[in-house]
């Protein structure tokens, strides 16, 4: 890291500019530039996306949440109206590194890294978060889960960037959750996470219900049978086992040193029952 | 917690410093950041050095091309084994072992050969760190590529890819006629082993293994290092041992150790893995190329490539017993991973095997193997956690089976004073039995376990070491006084030493200054290792202060023109005994104001071999809970009860029964080198390299138990290791008692945990 290039536009149009002339996106950087120290990354110039209009804070704006794309992680956990609405959003951001980590880290730079493990991930496609990308060509909403292509690859193009990741409102009866299997207790990267939304029906049955698992697969996985495993039932042990297989099912993981494929597919089927068994709870609570 | 004076002991001298709790006189300038590690020297002109390191776990050196990197602009010096004197083999004795100059100087520098990943091939020294690394990528190193064992039963193989090719077992006779990776058989044994597991009612036999791990300390290996043209050379580096450093330096370079000074830096961490030199030749060769400074300073990837660890082992454990559990015979086999170079701690396994019991019949085998992993350092206690691990797991499966308690079949079965000591001497003041006693009487052995939890206990045992240390005692004219030693501080010896100097001044604490000196500014010390410091350092210490206190009795003698006889010290002041003589007590500060009046400087300096260390025991009990799901084992509750002799300062004391207790469970839970198929290592990071966090540990309750140590002159013994030695086994028999089924290798690691209980069903 001998020379570097840093930019740090004010505006939208300024950024996709230096984006689209080769830069680096960053925003917390606590993955790129230790990135780029380590050597993993050719040196080149970076855009720091702070100071873009837009980038920075929370917002509610017709019953949903508008979140700056590099807002600091740690700003989320401190905003009582978003940990009331969504706590496993704020809960996978609230996993990030460290404390100190995430008084940098953000939501978007934690989603355009494109690690498999990356924790905030999993509960945003859980909540059906969307992401505002700016470039060249204006501003288009995309779902999370279409910006992550593979290990360290996104969807976005040339001088595309996220701006904002916003979050629907929210129905009564509804709560998400996140958990993540580390061999710690902090400090580190997950095995594998589960992120889970629920909405219940008045009668405390399963109306609508999103788990995603991450870590487990090149990118996050969206537990494909987990509706037919939960919708229309209450929750009890039989509907957490049928979660568990449909789980399991979606798994494609690798092994390496931080977990086997069957350790980390017998995980997911555990946290997938667990953090759906968390979020049902407190939908529960705001019947 | 440390700012609290605790009352002196009712039981032992009437002690005014030693056994309180005075603030650390290196703690400003820790908490503030202003100390000086070895990273944080820079001289003018001062280069930046590189050291290009194998990617290949074994291979043959065909050529080294530095031309097109000495050619770029900004490199000014680049150097390669060629320049270092090609040595002979020479045991080298400088620290808790031996070690072998020839082998030393390979490991510093490659020579026809690389025999791990991460092995330096080469070094650079350029005006900037860009233009180093740039120039690291243009020396053009050919490798043949051999084949190459990391584990070490596997390296034991006949068909194994042998690492030296010339390399003879030692140990064995007779000698063996072909090579091997097995450099040394060590044995040790006693009575009738046959008679003894006849006798036994119940024989209890189990296999175990254990990775290799790192010492993990905070700070990377960093030197600053400068030589001129008549070979003046200065080190600024920071270790475990400035002398230790000079001596491999002078012997590495071909120096006149008189011509090398080394200048101790503040030291983060060492753990034992700082008791030899990475750097500090190389930066002293490119120094002298390029006739300018050069800074070598490592990364984390470095040091775990290329620096530590101690071993992975293979443990083979057969204990017998009678109904009543006293042992009859015990045999052991050890493998221990030695890394690139001969010198794994299997020696000092085989002594500490057994240590902890009475035992007429025995057996231990111990065998130092070489791999293509780094060169094994020495790591706390080196050797006895491991072989801890084996016997008392296999202890504990035989009181379960005999359902006899824990800690009683240890008090049965455990060493006395007056017992002959597995490894040859005769026990004297040990407290193994007070020990085992206060472990038993704590309120944590007879708490309830919640369901599924888990309780284990293990002992532990260390010999700790004195040896040859200096120390000088100069009294200041306001009657302060500054303690200097050789000797580095690495688990709070510098507060002990001003306590121990106070305590026989009869002063405060704080009227004492700390300070480690360089070489040329003290008389030899041998390294701080081997839990010695505090116990032998500290000797030389309170004898300087004796005989600074003996020259203030004479001064004041003088001064009441009186026969020295006649003068007494008591609280800090002479006092005047000659009955015909009516004069006021003379304080230190009095005295140390009119020196000049009575002979000049009130100083003196102490060097000493320190014999009688008093070996240390320790006995753990940990408490786990598993999530039989995720295969996650919490601690729950710790307690390391430990014989301590005398604590000088209780709070570095408990310091180091936590700390080390913390790096027995990191190695017992989650830690372990992981090497692919390729033989390079996958977890060179504090990531995936999984030391305990603080949140992954309860408090541990640190109980000190003082049997004082006579040949001490405040009763310390060593305390630094021992706590290591009994956490890998207390987890484990832990865990054994949580799941009903023993897990026998390490580490107890989610993944490992999940898969037994899939298998246990």
């Amino acid at each position: 890291m001998s020379q570097l290039q840093y930019y740090a536009p004010g505006s939208v149009e300024d950024a996709v500019k230096a984006l689209g002339a080769g830069g680096r996106a960053m925003s917390g950087g606590t993955d790129l530039l230790v990135q780029l120290r380590a050597g993993r990354l050719p040196p080149g110039p970076i855009v720091d996306l702070k100071n873009v209009a837009g980038t920075q804070g929370i917002r509610q704006e017709n019953g949903g949440w508008i979140i700056g794309a590099a807002t600091p992680a740690a700003l989320l956990g401190e905003h009582a109206g978003l940990v009331a609405a969504w706590p496993g959003v704020v809960e996978g951001a609230g996993l990030i590194g460290s404390t100190q980590i995430q008084n940098r880290a953000s939501l978007a730079g934690n989603l355009c890294n494109a690690s498999p493990a990356a924790d905030s991930v999993p509960a945003l496609i859980a909540a059906r978060a969307t992401c505002i990308v700016a470039g060249p060509g204006g501003r288009r909403e995309v779902p999370v889960q279409a910006i992550v292509t593979g290990v360290g690859k996104t969807s976005l193009g040339p001088g595309e960037f996220v701006l904002e990741i916003r979050l629907p409102p929210r129905p009564p009866r509804a709560a998400d959750a996140y958990l993540r299997a580390i061999p710690r207790t902090e400090m580190d990267i997950a095995v594998a996470g589960a992120g889970a939304d629920i909405v219940l029906d008045e009668a405390g049955v399963c109306q609508d219900v999103r788990v995603v698992l991450g870590a487990v697969a090149p990118t996050a996985v969206i537990v494909a049978g987990a509706s037919a495993a939960l919708v229309g039932f209450r929750l009890d042990e039989a509907a957490l086992e049928r979660l568990d297989s449909a789980a399991q099912v979606v798994c494609r993981p690798i092994s390496d040193k931080r977990g086997t494929v069957e350790y980390r597919t017998r995980i997911a089927g555990v946290l997938a029952r667990r953090a759906v068994a968390i979020a049902w709870e407190r939908a529960e609570k705001r019947a | 917690m440390t700012d609290v004076i605790d009352k002196p002991k009712q039981d032992g001298p009437d002690l005014k410093v030693v056994g309180t709790r005075p603030v650390r006189p290196d703690g400003v300038d820790k908490v503030t950041g202003r100390a000086a590690f070895g990273a944080d020297y820079r001289l003018p002109g001062m280069l930046t050095g590189r050291i290009l390191r194998s990617p290949h776990p074994h291979a043959r050196i065909v050529s080294i091309d530095t031309t097109k990197a000495k050619a770029l602009a900004g490199v000014k010096a680049v150097v390669t084994a060629a320049d270092f004197p090609d040595l002979d083999s020479e045991e080298y004795e400088a620290g808790e072992s031996a070690a072998d100059i020839r082998d030393l100087s390979l490991n510093v520098m490659a020579r026809h050969k690389v025999l791990y990943d991460g092995h330096a091939v080469a070094a650079v020294a350029a005006t900037s760190a860009s233009v180093a690394e740039e120039a690291l990528g243009l020396i053009e190193v050919v490798y043949e590529v051999l084949p190459h064992v990391t584990d070490v039963v596997e390296a034991m193989s006949p068909t194994a890819p042998l690492l030296h090719e010339g390399m003879i077992t030692q140990g064995v006779t007779p000698p063996p006629t072909r090579p091997s990776n097995i450099a040394k058989r060590f044995a040790s044994q006693r009575g009738d082993l046959e008679a003894g597991f006849a006798a036994a009612e119940v024989v209890i036999e189990d296999s175990f293994t254990t990775q290799a791990v790192h010492q993990g300390y905070i700070e990377p290996h960093a030197c600053v290092a400068t030589m001129t043209e008549d070979g003046q050379s200065v080190v600024w580096s920071s270790s475990q041992g400035q002398f230790m450093v000079r001596t491999y330096c002078a012997k590495l370079l071909g120096l006149e150790v008189a011509d090398v000074r080394v200048i101790p830096a503040e030291i983060g961490g060492g753990f034992g893995g700082k008791t030899t030199v990475y750097l500090e030749p190389v930066a002293l060769a490119l120094s002298r190329i390029s006739g300018a400074p050069v800074k070598l300073v490592m990364s984390r990837d470095e040091v775990f490539r290329a620096t530590g660890p101690t071993s992975g082992t293979a443990i083979t454990v057969k204990i017998g017993a009678t109904r009543d559990g006293r042992f009859t015979a015990a045999q052991v086999e050890l493998k221990y991973q030695a890394g690139a170079f001969p010198g794994s701690p299997a020696g000092a396994a085989v002594m500490t095997a057994l240590a902890c019991y009475d035992l007429e019949n025995f057996s231990i085998i111990g065998w130092d193997v070489v791999t293509n992993t780094p060169k094994v350092a020495a790591y706390r206690a080196p050797g006895a956690p491991m072989v801890a691990f084996a016997v008392e797991g296999v202890i504990d499966e035989l009181a379960r089976n005999l359902g006899i308690d824990p800690i009683a079949i240890r008090e049965l079965n455990g060493v006395r004073d007056g017992m002959k000591a597995s490894y040859g001497p005769t026990f004297r003041n040990i407290g193994f039995q007070e020990t085992l006693q206060a472990a038993r009487e704590h309120p944590h052995y007879s708490a309830p376990l919640a369901p599924g939890e888990g309780r284990g206990v293990a002992a532990g045992f260390w010999f700790n070491v004195g040896g040859e240390s200096t120390a000088a005692l100069h009294l200041n004219e306001d009657g302060s006084a500054v303690v200097v030693t050789g000797s580095p501080d690495i688990g709070g010896s510098r507060a002990s030493m001003a306590m121990m100097a106070a305590e026989v001044l009869g002063v405060g604490a704080d009227r004492v200054r700390p300070v480690v000196a360089d070489t040329a500014s003290i008389g030899f010390s041998m390294l701080t290792g081997g839990s010695r410091t505090t116990f032998a350092t500290g000797m030389a210490v309170t004898q300087a202060a004796q005989k600074v206190v003996e020259s203030l009795k004479a001064r004041a003698a003088m001064t009441w023109e009186t026969g020295a006889e006649h003068v007494a010290w008591e609280n800090g002041q002479a006092i005047c005994l000659d009955p015909a003589k009516d004069v006021k007590a003379l304080s230190l500060a009095e005295l140390a104001a009119n020196a000049a009046r009575t002979g000049g400087p009130i100083s003196a300096e102490v060097s000493l071999n320190a014999q009688g260390a008093g070996p240390g025991f320790g006995v753990h009990i940990c408490d786990v809970a598993i999530d039989r799901e995720t295969g996650h084992v919490a601690i729950t509750r710790y307690t390391a009860v430990q014989d301590v002799g005398r604590a000088i300062h209780p709070a570095y004391v408990e310091g180091q029964i936590q700390g080390g207790a913390a790096q027995g469970i990191g190695w017992a839970l989650n830690e372990e080198y992981v090497f692919g198929d390729d033989g390079r290592m996958q977890n060179s990071g504090f990531l995936d390299y999984r030391m305990p966090v603080a949140s992954d540990l309860p408090m541990i309750e640190a109980v000190m138990v003082e049997v004082p140590n006579p040949r001490h002159p405040f009763g310390a013994k060593g305390v630094g290791e021992v706590p290591i030695v009994p956490p890998l086994a207390a987890v484990a028999n832990a865990v054994r008692g949580a799941l009903g089924f023993r897990m026998a290798h390490l580490p107890l690691s989610p993944p490992k945990v999940r898969a037994a209980l899939d298998r246990s069903g």
